[in-house]
């Protein structure tokens, strides 16, 4: 996508072109078998559709030149092109819900339906709101590249709320069978690792890939062999990766040497605690609970509020922790009932465990979690 | 090229006095210079108190008029600048500059090509 946007300069020609490559390529591929480098021959074909179509469309001009124009050599670099296209979805004259839900279309390949779901908005508003910021793109003429070093520091929050939603969005998938679709967390790590590189003067890129590292560290803890989930304090550490667990706090630690704490460092500290703990008996709660109330001074949104009182419970107590939770509006949220039946089920109130328990079961559409959440409530 | 309309909003009532007013002009007459000898410019105005502007509606083969602007509100456009762009980014920075020395919300919006 990010390649053919800079060769056709148009974000609907490019989505149209890829999305014929790729019908090609579901027609072709069984029969021929899968050509050496899948994404180049996508990227050939589409751009041959998109010739094909400028030249159909018009029959001399302005867009005869432009088909002409089509035939340029390679891109020098497949990673800038990326990056220009983060940086156009994310672009400030763009609102923030549609600078995300541009890059997960765009950029993360998620479905519009699966958007909506991360967003808990309805199908249509979605479809709307990605066809208005395409058209904001084309009209206002948003430009399509990497900005200036100087406007970098304003123009890299929302690139980086963009790629934690697409990693969240890899690891806790909304919808389907699998409970995590680790071809997104590798697209949210991999953009991040760039970004990184292109920007090492900015602590919270470092933070948001620590973060992201950590998380992914306990992947193969995370599920047992037939798939079903596995919650952070039954996980079997010795299979978390010791690579990954390595980097994320070696990254943490750099960012606390350099003492310019924003939110995504603070979460990466929270999640390298946790890593720290051979045990989860071990795990040092007044750390993280230290860590989560900056969190809350930086950020005080509802689900840090959610998060923090899980933290609270293992310090304080359960009822102290219920308080918290009780009064928080987030009746929609699986998590928010998860959260409540597990501190229910610690007070002995196990009937309204049980019902807190179906409540989440109701409200997530992931099956893993939904038959996890089902059997704690009939455990 | 694009082209772009800055609109500047001003809320209504009184010109400021001068001591406010002169380095606003100053600034605005700088920019618009610059405008110029950069090729952006293409047209600029500012504009009469939103109570001297008439609406004209077209009903049944007949015109109805009103006195005053078209939309309510406390602030209207107090003036407004045409340029040209290359893109979004370089229309913003005009449109920030504009902000800067009016201290007024500018509003940055597209011609249809």
């Amino acid at each position: 996508m990010a390649v053919l946007t800079r060769l056709l300069g148009d974000l609907d020609l490019a989505e149209e072109a890829v999305q014929e490559a790729f019908t090609v390529a579901a027609d072709r591929w069984p029969s021929d078998g899968m050509p050496p480098s899948p994404a180049g021959w996508i990227i050939t074909t589409a751009r041959r559709r998109a010739v094909d179509h400028l030249r159909r469309e018009s029959a001399r001009g302005a867009k005869e030149a432009e088909a002409a124009r089509l035939h340029a050599p390679e891109p020098a670099s497949e990673e800038t092109d990326l990056l220009r296209l983060i940086f156009t979805c994310c672009h400030p004259a763009l609102g923030r819900e549609a600078q995300v839900a541009l890059t997960l279309r765009l950029l993360g390949g998620l479905t519009t339906p699966e958007i909506a779901r991360a967003f808990l908005v309805p199908e249509a508003t979605m479809a709307q709101r990605i066809v208005r910021a395409k058209a904001k793109i084309r009209d206002a003429g948003i430009p399509y590249r990497v900005p200036e070093q100087a406007k970098l520091p304003d123009r890299l929050p929302p690139v980086l709320a963009v790629l934690y939603l697409i990693f969240n969005a890899g690891y806790a998938a909304g919808s389907g069978p699998d409970l995590v679709r680790d071809d997104l967390c590798a697209e949210a790590v991999r953009l991040s690792r760039m970004l990184a590189a292109l920007m090492p003067d900015e602590p919270e890129v470092a933070g948001l890939l620590a973060l992201q590292l950590l998380i992914s560290a306990r992947r193969p803890a995370r599920t047992t062999v037939d798939g079903s989930l596995v919650r952070l304090a039954d996980q079997d550490r010795s299979r978390w990766d010791a690579a990954l667990v390595a980097e994320g706090q070696e990254l943490v630690r750099a960012c606390v040497r350099r003492g310019r704490p924003g939110p995504y460092q603070l979460q990466a500290a929270i999640n390298a605690v946790h890593s720290a703990a051979a045990r989860a008996e071990a795990t040092d709660w007044p750390a993280i609970l230290q860590l989560y109330d900056q969190l809350m001074a930086l950020t005080p949104t509802p689900v840090v509020a959610l998060n923090r009182a899980v933290a609270v419970a293992e310090v304080a107590g359960p009822a102290p922790a219920l308080k918290i939770v009780e009064a928080l509006a987030l009746d929609r949220y699986h998590v928010f009932h998860a959260v409540r039946a597990d501190l229910l089920a610690r007070l002995g109130r196990a009937d309204e465990a049980r019902d807190a328990y179906k409540r989440a079961a109701q409200l997530t559409d992931n099956e893993v979690e939904r038959a996890h959440l089902l059997a704690e409530a009939h455990r | 090229m694009k082209t772009y309309l800055l609109s500047v909003y001003q809320p209504d009532g009184p010109t400021p006095p001068p001591e406010v007013l002169g380095p606003i002009m100053e600034g605005l007459a700088a920019l618009n210079r610059e405008l110029h000898d950069t090729g952006a410019f293409v047209f600029t105005a500012g504009l009469c108190p939103p109570d001297t502007a008439t609406v004209i509606r077209a009903k049944d083969g007949d015109v109805l008029l009103t006195d005053g602007p078209f939309t309510e509100g406390k602030e209207h456009i107090g003036g407004f600048t045409v340029i040209q762009a290359p893109d979004l980014d370089a229309a913003l920075r005009w449109g920030e500059r504009m902000a800067a020395i009016t201290t007024l919300p500018v509003e940055v919006r597209p011609f249809a090509s």
